[in-house]
């Protein structure tokens, strides 16, 4: 789309770009550029010197057992989120969408968690569920579950998946909501006078009219847990134990800033870049469908 | 409406409260451990009734923090915290807009480039990139500064893509009328499109102080003094490694103040929040 009435010149545009265009190349181009020309390079363990390594780097990731098990451990942990926050998050805004009294109180406590930074929720998991202390770990305990998620694999994972996934719900509850909301009333309607049930009017209309909201979320939610929830595994887990919760963006940070592996720090930072691109690129030939659509 | 027959309404509110119970339930807990003195606490299983000491802990953290933090007072956590959440907001609000009437106001030679350089950054969050980031940041003498930890942040183009987006909206009709007032793009810019932008600013404001305040990974590279500590990378100091016994009355009580602004914000601005979420990310 474009404006048939415009300003002429190039000096205002120029000025007014200025600002962000200089942000942008500084933190933004110039680091992008460094990762990927730090990704080709290698230093030695006293970091004197580095010689051009070509894909030496890349080569070594791909053959280390850690890295790929961390993948494996990234996307089981995503989807793991993903699914765990979307369906409350639905459940949550069918249920908001056909109550009228204390709609708002509801509304408002859903999205609480939203303003709560992954960090934090990190840290309210952890001390619900810390085997000395926590109240929901003396509840497991009591039931015969022989908690403790520092040293048991599954446990740890299940806890940093329910902290990032419960800070989430709130999310996909309000895309959800503006998304049944937006559904013409008369469509539900003409289905009643037909006589369907509300279970079936749930899953012949609203559903497939919320498909396209779900498809964002999906993609949104992913990247939320490729990359916002570092802070939910350096609180919680440390990426332990062993490395049973180290997920991709905590392995760049572990290896770059604590094992000052730069090089290869950089090629697992080019790597990400190119999924984080590959699921943009995604959501944007959706985006264009959803733009026929409507 | 036919469509909801009254007998259909206790199954969506019992949903409803399930979920309000899952949401406000660790929040609570924190709240009883906030009140309590840490042996209340220790004797595991806790109480779930609060305490009477949750004012006293709340002082006791903000003026005086924890040993774990070397005593660095809470309340410099929170107006570091404040200041970037701020900083990140107005900054990245100040350069996008500007940017977003220059692509959609104007022709000129780069137009295309400009803009795809702009709106490529859409894609990296800074987390993919932090260690070359860091070290531009050293090379700028930025560590343990403001503008360290916000300039790297402003550096994406969703509030561009936003402003770009409504811009697009604002009818030929009134450039005309404007040019032929004799107006010229900056009265344009600051008497027609800005007042309205308002809401739109309003509601990128609460999504970006949000975004500001909650950050982790960033912050913990770039500051390595207790007086540059944001609350939510100070909260993680005071809990330790497990050497000394962690202060939990404490650190619940940090918890509650550091969600407490945001939590503020959402809350009391819930209106624009939620419109500026869900236009921003179409």
């Amino acid at each position: 789309m474009e404006r048939r009435v415009v300003f002429g010149g190039w000096v205002c545009p120029a000025i007014l770009l200025l600002p962000q265009m200089a942000v942008t190349l500084v933190f933004f181009f110039w680091p992008a550029g460094q990762a990927a020309f730090q990704s080709l390079l290698r230093g030695d363990a006293f970091g004197l010197t580095t010689h051009f390594a070509g894909i030496e780097n890349f080569a070594d990731l791909v053959a280390d057992p850690n890295y790929l098990g961390s993948f494996g451990i990234t996307a089981f942990f995503s989807l793991s989120v993903a699914v765990l926050a979307l369906a409350p998050g639905l459940l949550l805004a069918v249920m908001a969408d056909r109550v009228v009294r204390g709609a708002a109180v509801y509304k408002t406590v859903l999205l609480m968690p939203y303003a709560i930074a992954p960090a934090i929720a990190g840290v309210l998991w952890m001390f619900l569920f810390n085997p000395g202390i926590g109240v929901l770990a003396a509840a497991l305990r009591r039931i015969g579950v022989d908690w403790n998620y520092l040293l048991d694999a599954p446990q740890a994972m299940l806890l940093v998946i329910l902290a990032a996934a419960w800070k989430q719900v709130s999310y996909n509850f309000l895309f959800f909501l503006a998304g049944l909301q937006a559904i013409p009333p008369s469509l539900i309607e003409a289905s009643a006078i037909d006589g369907a049930t509300p279970r079936r009017r749930f899953w012949t209309i609203v559903f497939p009219l919320l498909a396209p909201t779900s498809f964002f979320l999906l993609v949104v939610n992913i990247v939320y847990a490729f990359f916002d929830t570092f802070g939910v595994i350096h609180n919680v887990t440390q990426g332990g134990p062993g490395q049973a919760t180290e997920i991709l963006v905590y392995k760049v940070w572990y290896d770059g800033v604590v094992g000052l592996d730069l090089g290869g720090s950089a090629a697992q930072s080019v790597i990400l870049m190119a999924i984080v691109i590959g699921l943009t690129a995604v959501q944007f030939r959706f985006i264009e469908r959803r733009v026929h659509y409507a | 409406m036919m469509v909801s027959a009254p007998r259909s309404a206790i199954l969506p509110h019992a949903v409803l409260i399930l979920g309000t119970v899952l949401v406000l339930f660790p929040i609570f807990v924190a709240f009883v451990a906030a009140s309590d003195e840490l042996p209340d606490i220790l004797q595991a299983p806790m109480s779930l009734w609060p305490g009477g000491h949750f004012i006293a802990n709340s002082v006791e953290a903000l003026v005086s923090g924890t040993v774990k933090t070397s005593g660095e007072p809470v309340w410099s956590m929170l107006l570091n915290s404040l200041v970037m959440a701020l900083g990140v907001a107005a900054g990245k609000i100040a350069i996008s807009l500007p940017s977003a009437y220059a692509v959609v106001f104007f022709r000129f030679p780069l137009r295309r480039l400009c803009f795809w350089a702009i709106f490529v950054t859409l894609m990296l969050p800074v987390e993919v990139r932090i260690m070359p980031t860091y070290k531009i940041a050293a090379d700028l003498s930025l560590i343990n500064s403001y503008s360290g930890l916000i300039l790297p942040l402003i550096a994406s183009a969703t509030a561009t893509l936003l402003f770009r987006q409504f811009f697009m909206t604002i009818p030929d009709e009134l450039i005309e009328a404007a040019k032929i007032d004799g107006a010229g793009p900056w009265r344009f810019l600051v008497d027609t499109v800005i007042p309205l932008s308002k809401t739109n600013i309003a509601a990128l404001f609460v999504i970006l102080f949000i975004f500001g305040w909650n950050q982790y990974l960033w912050p913990l590279l770039v500051t390595d003094t207790p007086k540059m500590t944001t609350i939510v990378i100070g909260m993680r100091q005071m809990i330790g490694n497990g050497d000394t016994q962690t202060e939990w009355q404490l650190v619940m009580a940090t918890a509650l103040l550091a969600i407490l602004p945001p939590v503020a914000v959402v809350v009391l601005m819930q209106r624009w929040f939620v419109k500026g979420l869900v236009e921003s990310e179409k």
